[in-house]
């Protein structure tokens, strides 16, 4: 298949107050970067309720029950023209560091994803934390980030039996992509790492440490850190 | 001034218009199921249209009023007393200190609304006190859960009550097959047999379905794409997953997903569905967004010009 890539997006009405904005068919950090450049300019848009930012699309959701329908899809549409897009490049990117401990006890999967890739757990440590990411999604769970890409030698497929509880923090891998786990949820990703870090807290301003289109780096840390920063080893 | 949870029923959840603005960090809208139901019982006791209520689904809830306030019903029969004696929906009835409201089972519908005088004292998160169990937000406490035996739910007394209820023509008609979709998102990804399948075709509701989604059972639905890069959810899509048959994704959805769509169940029609049971059955029946529209504008002034 082609990859299609559209100069502007597409809107297309979904329901009577969503319409979603289709950027491409590729998966890419340039992707990511006009889905960012959009998200923020609908976001000062009254009407607009709601944007949901994923990997190639925008869906946006707006009040038709106080705004006209109509006026709201034209002026997405003349925004989205007015943008320039190769003026507002990666700027726009925050970078979040993500403390993690690579170590046996919080990371139960290093072996076999070692074994699988045919490295040693030190060069999959060092092969995850040399590697800048891109939030494409959040979803799932409240906070569960999506990034990607992770690089070809670490490729590895998901559990063939998802473990029922995955503890809180848990850094883990599967395909192209990976997450830190915000709360405790089942999941079928290989585990290979803990951060003490809090990745939401409804309480805080930020919300959610890490929000649609950051870029993210992960940093090795000791046990002995980890400790110190508030991370615990239970969960298994 | 409080109710007093005696019994707190199967499924008895705060919901408020919903949580919006938060969708981006995955956090779902939550909110009421029944969207129209909730919307009359907060306008027969003219309060602001977002005043938090009691979403009652099944039944079996017993509440004591700790002081006087006039109430309003909507949604299900759910063969609903106060004091011991029947109370209908749709309509509003004075509460004194010391009442007891009950709720026994399903005579038609599933979910049932009650709202007090001036909504339920519950304070907001993430701007909502909708109760969502999976993401523990929202509710009496703020942390998801549903009522539970000696809870107390705060709301303002007042002695002041106006007999109300909702004229017939606008109760919506919950033994209708029909609910409205908007067709969308990859709907040409199924074949024009396929469509006329989806929409010629009864399905049944399964055991798992919940506020996430209806799980429905019929003639299975093929696409030609197995899956697709995940996207934004908006309410009410109907994703297909593999083996074809339909999930319609209502309030507490996951926002997004990589199922192929074939469109969205409306607003108020997502109510209707959410009405009905287990072993249920409904079809789809294809509108145009302008007649979703229109329907749904009509439908907001008619509790308009009612107010």
């Amino acid at each position: 298949m082609s990859e299609l890539f559209y100069n502007r997006p597409q809107v297309d009405l979904v329901s009577e107050s969503a319409c979603l904005l289709r950027f491409s068919d590729a998966v890419n950090n340039e992707t990511a970067d006009r889905i960012s450049i959009v998200a923020k300019a609908l976001r000062e848009l009254p009407g607009i309720v709601d944007l949901i930012p994923s990997y190639t699309t925008l869906l946006t959701v707006f009040d038709a029950d106080h705004y006209d329908r109509f006026a709201i899809v034209a002026r997405i549409r003349q925004l989205i023209e007015q943008l320039d897009f190769d003026e507002q490049q990666l700027s726009a990117a925050r970078e979040v560091v993500i403390p993690v401990y690579y170590g046996p006890e919080v990371g139960p999967d290093l072996d076999e994803v070692a074994q699988h890739c045919r490295l040693s757990v030190n060069e999959i440590i060092s092969l995850h934390s040399d590697t800048s990411y891109r939030a494409y999604a959040i979803g799932f769970t409240p906070g569960f980030a999506f990034l990607g890409n992770t690089p070809e030698a670490l490729h590895v497929p998901r559990k063939n039996t998802p473990r029922l509880k995955v503890p809180l923090g848990s850094v883990a891998i599967a395909e192209r992509q990976t997450a830190v786990y915000p709360s405790v949820t089942p999941g079928g990703w290989q585990i290979i790492g803990r951060t003490p870090v809090t990745l939401v807290d409804w309480n805080s301003e930020s919300l959610a440490l890490i929000q649609g289109g950051d870029t993210v780096r992960f940093t090795p840390i000791s046990r002995a850190e980890f400790i110190a920063q508030g991370g615990t080893l239970d969960g298994f | 001034m409080a109710f007093n949870v005696i019994k707190p029923g199967i499924l008895a959840l705060v919901q408020d218009l919903g949580r919006h603005g938060y969708q981006h960090l995955g956090v779902t809208t939550g909110g009421p199921m029944d969207e129209l139901a909730f919307r009359w019982a907060n306008a027969l006791l003219d309060n602001n249209e977002n005043a938090a209520q009691i979403e009652i689904t099944f039944g079996m809830l017993t509440l004591e009023a700790q002081a006087a306030t006039s109430i309003a019903l909507t949604g299900a029969d759910l063969g609903a007393t106060l004091n011991g004696c029947t109370i209908y929906p749709w309509q509003t009835y004075a509460v004194k200190k010391g009442d007891v409201l009950s709720f026994k089972q399903a005579n038609y519908g599933l979910r049932a609304y009650l709202a007090v005088k001036g909504g339920l004292q519950v304070a907001p998160v993430l701007g909502s006190c909708a109760t969502v169990l999976r993401e523990k937000l929202g509710g009496v406490r703020g942390n998801g859960e549903k009522l539970q035996q000696g809870d107390i739910i705060p709301y303002q007394a007042t002695h002041t009550h106006r007999s109300r209820s909702v004229p017939r023509l606008a109760i919506p008609d919950y033994t209708s097959l029909d609910i409205p979709l908007v067709m969308g998102y990859q709907s040409n990804y199924f074949s024009g047999l396929d469509r006329a399948n989806f929409f010629g075709s009864e399905f049944t509701i399964t055991p798992q379905s919940d506020r996430m989604g209806y799980r429905l059972n019929g003639r299975p639905i093929l696409s030609n794409q197995q899956g697709i890069v995940s996207e934004g959810i908006a309410y009410g899509a109907v994703q297909i997953p593999n083996d074809g048959q339909p999930i319609v994704l209502l309030r507490d959805r996951q926002t997004i997903g990589g199922y192929p769509k074939m469109g969205c169940v409306t607003g108020f029609g997502g109510g209707l569905l959410a009405q009905k049971k287990p072993g249920d059955s409904l079809r789809f029946q294809s509108v145009s967004i302008d007649q979703a529209e229109q329907k749904r504008h009509l439908d907001l002034a008619r509790i308009a010009q009612w107010r």
